[in-house]
Parts: C-alpha cells; sequence; structure tokens
C-alpha cells in the first residue's frame, strides 16, 4: 500500500504542478523572444504522471527520462533557477549550459537526465538498476518514456533484460497519444501499450510482474498509487511497466502546426487537465483551502519570474568551459 | 616478478583477471561470457572463479549490452562489456557514440562512465562482408572515448588494465587473427601501459612505417625483408587510435623524410588519411616524399579465399609501398 499522503503533501504536489504549468508558459515565451534556442518540448499536460510519479519515490531512489523533461527535473526538486538557466544556456545551469532544454540532470538528487535520443536512456536505466542491485542498495529507478519510444529496439531490449535480471525498473509509459505527430495507432501493433510488457513477463526468478496496471496520467492520486505499487514490486522482485494515459497540451515541439489532430480533441482534453481536476478535488476534500491554493498559484508566478531574472542575469558560459569535462583529467 | 611468454589471449585472461581479484566493482556482461567461456575463450573459467554477478552472460541485446554498461559506469560500477565482434557493434553506435562518449560532457561533468567495451576486430578468416570488419577508426572519430588497439600480448595485458583502471570510457579491440601471438608479458599485477602512448616497435633510418593492430604484424614482417635489401624501416605503433599520440611519428618522420601508413581499415577517411595531413601540416619541411597508404581495397570483403587476401593489406604490400618511397 502507499504511504497515505497527508494534506501538506497534497498542497505542495499541486504545488509542483502548478509551478511546472507556469514554468512552461514562460519558457514559449522566453522561446518566442529568442532567449530559449534549439528544440523545446514542453511539459504542459502531463504534469500529473510527473508529479505523481516521482513523489511515490525515495530519496536513494533514481529518475531518469526522454527530452520532455522540465516537469520531471522541477517534480524531482531541482533548482528551479538553475533549470532556468540552463533553458537559457548560462552558466549557472544544471548542466553548465551544455546542455540544454533537453538535458537536464543533478546527480545529487538522483535525476540522471533527460536524453534526446529516443529510447536511448531506457538501457542506462537498465544499467543504474543493476548497480542498484550489484551493490545490495535497497533502489528503484523510475524510467520514463514517451509511447513512441515503445516501437523502438532499445525499449525491447531493455525490457527483456530488466526482466531475466529481476532489476527494480518501473518502466513508465507517458502515452499522451501521439509520437511527435502520429498516433499511437498507426504506430504500434499493441495499442493498449501496457500489453507490449507481456511478452517479457516473466523473470528468471518467477517473480515477474512486468505488466502493471494503464492509470489515468491526468489524476496525480492515482499515478502516485501505481508507481508506489509498482515501486515496492520491484524493490522486490524486478520490473514493472506502467502505461500512464495522459496528452500534451501543447504541440510537439515548439513550432508543430498539429495538423495531426483537432482543435476539438485539444481542446476536449484542456477540460480534463491535471491540475484544474486537482484542485477540484483539494477544494472538495479541504474545505477553505482556496485561499491556500490562490497562495500557491500566486507564488509559482514570482518564482518563475524569480528565475527568469536568475537566468538573464547569469554569465555565459566560458571558452574554458566549452572545452572542460570531455574526458576525466 | 618475472615476465613469462604468453599468447594475447591469455594476456587478455590475466588482465581481467588481477583487475577482477583487485576491484569488487569491475564484472563482466555480455554474449556467452559465462558459461560458454567467451567466444575467443578469453574469460574461460571465470564464471566459476567470480560467480553469475560478476560474470553475466546476456542475451544477444547490442544496444542494451552497451547502454545498461554506461548507465552501470554513471551509477558507480566499472563494467567491462563484451561485444563479441565489433560489427556487431554496429548495433551499438548510439549506445557507444551519443551516450558512452557524451554523458559526461553533456550534462557538465556530473556523471563519470568508467566503462571498457571489449571486442575483437579484423577480416582474414572467410566470414565474408559483414562478419570482418576493421572499423575501429570510426568510433576513434568521436571526443570522450578512448580507442585502443593492441598488437602484441605485452600491450594488449597492460593496455587492457590500464583501461579498466581508467575513469574514462574504453573501446578495446583484439584482432581475433592474432589471439595466439606470443610475447613476454610482466606477471606484476600493477604491469600498466599508459593511455595514449605510441611504441616504436623497431628501429630504422629510412623509413618510417605507422601501424596498429594486425598492421604491426605485416609491417615487422615486412621490415625483414626490406633490411635484407639494406633498408631499415622504423616502425611506430600507435596502440591508441584516441588518444592519438603522433609525436614519436614526428620524431621518426625527421630522421626519415618518408611515411607509410598501414592499417586495415578501408582506404577513405582512415588513420592514413589522418597522419598523412598532419604530417603534412607539421612536418612540411621535412617531407621528401608523398606519404602512402596501404589498406584494405576499398570493397565489401568475400567469402573466397584467395580474392579475401587479395583485398586486404600484407607484407609484400607493404615492401612494395615502402620501394616506391626509397
Amino acid at each position: 500500500m502507499a504511504r497515505q499522503p497527508n494534506k501538506e503533501t497534497l498542497l505542495d504536489w499541486y504545488r509542483q504542478m502548478v509551478l511546472i504549468r507556469r514554468f512552461e508558459e514562460r519558457c514559449a515565451e522566453l522561446y518566442q523572444q529568442g532567449l530559449i534556442g534549439g528544440f523545446l518540448h514542453l511539459y504542459i499536460g502531463p504534469e500529473a504522471t510527473g508529479v505523481g510519479a516521482v513523489a511515490a519515490l525515495r530519496e536513494q531512489d533514481h529518475v531518469i527520462t526522454a527530452y520532455r523533461d522540465h516537469g520531471i527535473a522541477l517534480a524531482r526538486g531541482l533548482d528551479v533557477n538553475r533549470v532556468m538557466a540552463e533553458m537559457l544556456g548560462k552558466r549557472t545551469g544544471v548542466s553548465g549550459g551544455k546542455g540544454g532544454s533537453m538535458h537536464l540532470a543533478d546527480r545529487d538528487l538522483h535525476m540522471w537526465g533527460g536524453y534526446g535520443i529516443v529510447g536511448g536512456h531506457l538501457p542506462l536505466a537498465a544499467g543504474i538498476a543493476l548497480a542498484a542491485k550489484y551493490q545490495g542498495k535497497d533502489e528503484v529507478v523510475v524510467a520514463l518514456m514517451g509511447d513512441g519510444s515503445t516501437n523502438i529496439g532499445y525499449f525491447h531490449e531493455s525490457l527483456n533484460l530488466s526482466a531475466v535480471w529481476d532489476l527494480p525498473v518501473v518502466w513508465l509509459v507517458e502515452n499522451n497519444q501521439y509520437g511527435m505527430g502520429t498516433a499511437v495507432g498507426r504506430a504500434s501493433g499493441a495499442v493498449e501499450i501496457v500489453n507490449k510488457a507481456n511478452a517479457y513477463c516473466c523473470g528468471a526468478d518467477g517473480h515477474g510482474m512486468l505488466q502493471g496496471p494503464r492509470v489515468d496520467g491526468m489524476d496525480v492520486m492515482a499515478v502516485y498509487d501505481a508507481i508506489s505499487e509498482a515501486a515496492e514490486h520491484a524493490r522486490k522482485y524486478g520490473p514493472v511497466l506502467v502505461e500512464s494515459l495522459t496528452y500534451r497540451l501543447e504541440g510537439h515541439s515548439m513550432g508543430d502546426p498539429q495538423r495531426y489532430r483537432t482543435k476539438e480533441e485539444v481542446e476536449s482534453f484542456q477540460t480534463k487537465g491535471p491540475i484544474g481536476r486537482f484542485r477540484a478535488l483539494l477544494s472538495d476534500k479541504y474545505k477553505g483551502v482556496e485561499s491556500a491554493l490562490d497562495r500557491i498559484d500566486e507564488e509559482a508566478l514570482k518564482a518563475v519570474d524569480d528565475a527568469v531574472e536568475f537566468a538573464k542575469n547569469s554569465p555565459d558560459p566560458t571558452y574554458d568551459d566549452l572545452v572542460s569535462h570531455v574526458y576525466v583529467d | 616478478m618475472a615476465d613469462k611468454v604468453i599468447t594475447i589471449r591469455e594476456a587478455l585472461s590475466a588482465a581481467l583477471r588481477e583487475e577482477m581479484q583487485r576491484d569488487e566493482r569491475v564484472f563482466i556482461m555480455g554474449e556467452e561470457v559465462g558459461v560458454w567461456g567467451g567466444t575467443y575463450a578469453v574469460t574461460r573459467g571465470f564464471i566459476d572463479e567470480f560467480g553469475e554477478k560478476r560474470v553475466r552472460d546476456t542475451p544477444i541485446s547490442e544496444m542494451v549490452i552497451a547502454g545498461a554498461a554506461v548507465g552501470a559506469a554513471m551509477a558507480g560500477l566499472r563494467p567491462i562489456a563484451e561485444i563479441m565482434t565489433i560489427n556487431f557493434a554496429f548495433l551499438a553506435l548510439d549506445a557507444i557514440v551519443n551516450h558512452a562518449a557524451k554523458v559526461r560532457y553533456m550534462f557538465n561533468g556530473q556523471f563519470t562512465v568508467p566503462l571498457v567495451i571489449r571486442t575483437t576486430t579484423g577480416g582474414g578468416k572467410q566470414l565474408g562482408a559483414t562478419h570482418s570488419h576493421a572499423p575501429e577508426v570510426i568510433f576513434a572519430h568521436f571526443p570522450g572515448l578512448y580507442v585502443g588497439v593492441p598488437g602484441t600480448a605485452y600491450d594488449a595485458k597492460g593496455m587492457l588494465k590500464a583501461s579498466i583502471r581508467d575513469d574514462n570510457p574504453v573501446l578495446f579491440v583484439e584482432h581475433s587473427t592474432m589471439l595466439q601471438r606470443r610475447a613476454a608479458v610482466p606477471e606484476d599485477p600493477d604491469f600498466v601501459l599508459p593511455i595514449g602512448k605510441s611504441d616504436v616497435k623497431r628501429r630504422g633510418k629510412d623509413v618510417t612505417i605507422v601501424t596498429y593492430g594486425k598492421g604491426l604484424e605485416w609491417s615487422m614482417t615486412a621490415a625483414d625483408t626490406l633490411s635484407k635489401d639494406g633498408i631499415e624501416a622504423e616502425i611506430v605503433d600507435l596502440r591508441w587510435l584516441r588518444p592519438l599520440d603522433l609525436e614519436p611519428v614526428f620524431e621518426s618522420f625527421k630522421k626519415t623524410n618518408r611515411c607509410v601508413v598501414v592499417e586495415e581499415s578501408l582506404p577513405m577517411f582512415n588513420i592514413g588519411a589522418e597522419v598523412a595531413a598532419q604530417i603534412q601540416q607539421e612536418m612540411f619541411d621535412y617531407m621528401d616524399a608523398p606519404v602512402k597508404r596501404v589498406s584494405a581495397m576499398d570493397i565489401p570483403l568475400p567469402y573466397s579465399r584467395e580474392i579475401e587476401l587479395m583485398a586486404l593489406p600484407s607484407a609484400e604490400k607493404v615492401v612494395a609501398a615502402v620501394k616506391e618511397l626509397v
């Protein structure tokens, strides 16, 4: 059973989700202004999945994800100022301005990074889990990925190895319905992605339960419960795959004309958005909580304002930064 | 401790065993490394000695062998991942190039990847076009990775031990037809050779032969033949394609003013191209002739014995190239 979150915890999840939303909205503006370059994949829509999943982990556990990583980084507690500084390519960024939007990491917080190659981080997750198991540590890895990555070889090789070696990994598929512009049903033989785990289901010791639940990824409580349970299984026996049904309310990246879906479809999901829904739940559960929620909303806006200030006032990387960390000296 | 004459295979085994005894974090993973004992028998007996935890058979899954080894290295272990032959490393190219070589840089030094990927290279065994590549130069293109290619048992042991002890990712390439070659090798468990140092394998004054891996064998044989004709070749064994140490090449070239590069790679964009470019840049005033290159022919390798050998370099081809220069 998952630890039951108290009011303070639930308000903190709300805070994280709102912070992510405001952060992403601001990033979109900064991108339009030319202050953020490269690709920019916004985490607007799937906030409940990232926040719920990370909330289910302990400090010693591990998180790794793909390139839509801002929300995961903020949920894991990376400093919002330094995340924004990375967006702006500043020396104070979490990756020193050398990684950018797709490559946010913090070793100390066991956030092993966002990765730009679809599926490329999945074997890394298996390796991190192997290291934990090898060293006899009671730790679990949550590897987030998009639906698109479940069609690439890395996915199948990594799931298979994790089952053969009983590795403590939760494979969390954020199914946002589209791999770039290609709908899941047009790209995946298995339309219910969670079924793909079936093929690798029996770990060598017979404890395999690779196929976990399909959860409502717009419901932070449901995601928290599912990942808590999956992580528990992963620690004890081996890998689990959870599919989180979510939706990205913005384009794949900036400048996506979104010809692959209708406005009506996007609008229908906007009304089911995870933040409004969670706010309604909290208002219902705790009488008079609105003022606290309003205050959280204001604080999130201010935190993002401050982060932009911090980033803008930060120095650019130098020539020494350019040439450092290619090798261990 | 004394030296002992052993094969390259035995040198590799000894290096692995000593480093596994020395450091609990070192482990081996790959296809057929355990129960089978290694397809080239380098890890024979290891699974009994070190157990399944440290000698890990994997599925035939090069992408995850390389990628999981990167993750394990980032998380504090010191994996030795075996890719059975370098032909299969093409499947793992993304994990090696985009992750092993780059995660340190991309995340500004937060991660360290103390990883060795061992693999075998080379043609000449009638295995056809897909199983006969010698493409280590491709991997040497990328900063963040080291690429070592030993040509003797002595180097094999010292270079592999150095690779395992180093905190950077190393692609360690062994030639599949040279595993039985013998040399005197130190038994001292702390014998290591520096990473990124070339080695002059033969002294001479008339021509500089730059080579590595199997090319060393062709070049040494050629040098014996040339010597009978009064031509003394100096042979520089690069040993490492990255870091590439050309200082001994330049030193030699100042004396010989002529250079032949011998390698099993294909002719275009190979080490010969790099060495020739650097010699004309650094040694222009010393040049008496263009740099010549001996490599495989620019075709896929065929199966049939005679025409396969026709396509590969040989001592005779090295002799002929040198004679065109001096």
